[in-house]
């Protein structure tokens, strides 16, 4: 399923979450030495929910959002996609149980070029296989056709087929950006983790990175985003979780939570 | 006339098995970044394993089996991939240098093991009347040397066909995401540990199946031909070459061979016999200087990493209509 025929109109009403959460945390606490990076921290996912997570810099988001990645073990609590606990399963696991990520700073594999950049988002494709590449080279080259049609659909889903033949390094810091989603729909995941996606992306490019991300959430991908733009947050997002100090602060609208005194204290630098 | 021929087909001979050992380097370090130091021991195993199972039974070392020559070099690249999957099960997490340390400290005591392990390896006289392919032709040096070349040729080939199709196949892709950024790959479901030690046991395979054509041609092995020298020239034929190219690699070594056959012809021409032995470090100095030139002119090698895409990319794409994603105001 190609996202660029997927796509249906956004869903006006989002499920709230609480019901079959498609991703949970419950309870996590990060410590590195003496410093709790997130302390006793919630969250919960329904599907085909977007949800903002915000806080003043260093308040735990990024380390949030790597412990539901998985690319960080939490000391304790736990990790749930929908009930399964991952708690202990590293970022290889989890893409494969259909909950992708992004990085804040755009990590492109540089030397390649931008379509096999997406291509390394295909998930368990035969030649991965050694053996396979000489015992069964039809169903390997089948499927190669297949990944790379599906990777050129998603190119043209961030506007960068013009691009697909360059190494990824030529890309501006907003392509870059771009291409981490596309390299993530790539292998089709229920759940995308986007850490600041708008971050150093221009506003030409910014309108379109807002449109991709709706359509995404239309066509019932549900998206937890870390976004310092409230302004972007309150156009996409139903629900915001504000984080301070590696916990949980505040929690609701967009609207309600910016009017929220303990949040504004928190951003102003007053220990809450 | 013929002499020449035929010392060309010797030094061709002998070039393309190191060529051999440089396609199993670029394995893992062209294309999946890893630091192996530890080539000359990899390559001890094979040649040891081919030659105890094909020479005839001798009570100098273990057996030998008198077994076919085909299954002593298919015996070989088993036994190192088996070899280099063990010691990369204990090593391959650690970050490029200490890797480095850990193939050394690998590869200095196969030597060891090969030096004192008498009973098996024949200590320091090594394994003699090692079968040499169509030994039916000896007398008939110049058919003999064609022959010879013929067969190492033809391994190169099929290697360097099997090892482009595996460069360029979805596998191929997730080694170079790995090594492009580790982080990235890993969120996109690639297992860095899983694929760097396939790399790693290929690259093994690869080096032990050289080391077993390398005995062969040779017809004697002893464990000095072992040494950490033999690690570094191969490591010069890979950079002078081109890292991540197999046919970078496969030039790479005859270049390099041929600069070292030249330098060794040059120093007992000019050289006096009694400081030929002291003069015979020259060699690894010519090599190194050939290094440096290259890292300076041509730092990615004489032919550099091809951007290697996938196969079916070569076909422009479809024209496509615009996107019309819903959603927008």
């Amino acid at each position: 399923m190609t996202p660029s025929a997927s796509l249906a109109p956004a869903a006006a009403g989002q499920p709230a979450a609480g019901a079959d959460p498609a991703l949970s945390a419950v309870g996590v606490t990060m410590a590195f030495g003496g410093m709790r990076a997130v302390d006793e921290m919630s969250l919960s996912l329904g599907r085909g929910e977007m949800v903002a997570l915000i806080g003043p810099n260093g308040a735990g988001k990024t380390t949030m959002f790597n412990l539901v990645a998985g690319s960080l073990r939490p000391t304790s609590g736990r990790i749930l996609i929908g009930s399964a606990d991952v708690t202990g399963e590293g970022p290889t696991r989890r893409i494969r149980r259909g909950v992708g990520r992004t990085f804040q700073i755009p990590r492109p594999f540089a030397e390649m070029s931008v379509l096999e950049n997406v291509l390394v988002g295909a998930q368990s494709q035969t030649g991965e296989g050694i053996w396979a590449n000489f015992l069964a080279p039809r169903r390997v080259a089948a499927e190669e056709r297949a990944a790379i049609e599906k990777a050129r659909a998603l190119l043209e889903f961030v506007t960068l087929s013009h691009l697909e033949l360059e190494p990824a390094r030529v890309l501006s810091g907003g392509q870059r950006k771009l291409l981490e989603l596309a390299r993530v729909l790539m292998a089709d995941p229920d759940v995308l983790l986007l850490d600041e996606p708008a971050a150093g992306v221009n506003p030409a490019l910014l309108d379109l990175l807002i449109d991709r991300i709706v359509a995404l959430n239309g066509a019932g991908k549900t998206i937890l985003l870390i976004e310092h733009n409230m302004d972007m947050v309150a156009r996409l997002c139903s629900r915001a979780v504000v984080m301070a100090a590696g916990r949980l602060l505040a929690e609701g609208t967009p609207d309600a939570v910016a009017a929220d005194p303990a949040v504004i204290a928190a951003y102003l630098g007053d220990a809450p | 006339m013929i002499d020449i021929l035929s010392y060309g087909f010797f030094f061709l001979t002998m070039a393309l098995t190191y060529g051999i050992v440089c396609l199993g380097l670029n394995v893992q370090w062209g294309q999946t970044g890893l630091f192996n130091v530890g080539i000359a021991g990899f390559v001890a195993v094979g040649a040891y394993v081919s030659s105890l199972l094909t020479t005839p039974e001798s009570a100098s070392h273990l057996g030998g089996f008198g077994l076919p020559i085909a299954v002593g070099w298919v015996g070989a690249a088993l036994a190192t991939a088996l070899v280099t999957f063990l010691i990369g099960a204990l090593t391959i997490r650690l970050r490029a240098d200490y890797l480095a340390i850990a193939t050394f400290g690998a590869a200095v005591s196969i030597q060891l093991c090969v030096l004192n392990f008498q009973p098996v390896t024949g200590g320091p006289f090594g394994v003699g009347f090692i079968p040499r392919p169509f030994a039916a032709l000896a007398g008939r040096p110049f058919l003999f040397g064609a022959a010879n070349l013929a067969l190492i040729a033809a391994v190169v080939a099929v290697l360097y066909l099997a090892l482009e199709r595996l460069a360029q196949s979805p596998w191929g892709r997730a080694l170079k995401a790995i090594r492009e950024d580790e982080t990235a790959a890993q969120a996109l479901g690639k297992s860095a540990v899983a694929f760097r030690l396939q790399a790693f046991a290929l690259g093994g395979a690869i080096m032990g199946l050289a080391g077993a054509a390398q005995a062969h041609f040779i017809g004697f092995i002893a464990p000095d031909n072992y040494q950490p020298t033999l690690t570094f020239q191969v490591w010069a034929m890979l950079i002078v070459g081109g890292s991540g190219n197999n046919r970078g690699a496969i030039l790479g070594s005859v270049v390099v061979w041929g600069i070292w056959a030249l330098s060794a012809a040059l120093i007992s021409a000019v050289v006096p016999a009694d400081q030929q032995a002291r003069a015979a470090s020259l060699q690894i100095v010519t090599i190194g200087v050939a290094l440096c030139a290259i890292l300076l002119w041509r730092p990615r090698g004489l032919i550099g990493e091809a951007r290697v895409g996938a196969r079916h990319l070569l076909r422009p794409a479809a024209p496509r209509k615009a996107p019309t994603p819903s959603g927008e105001n």
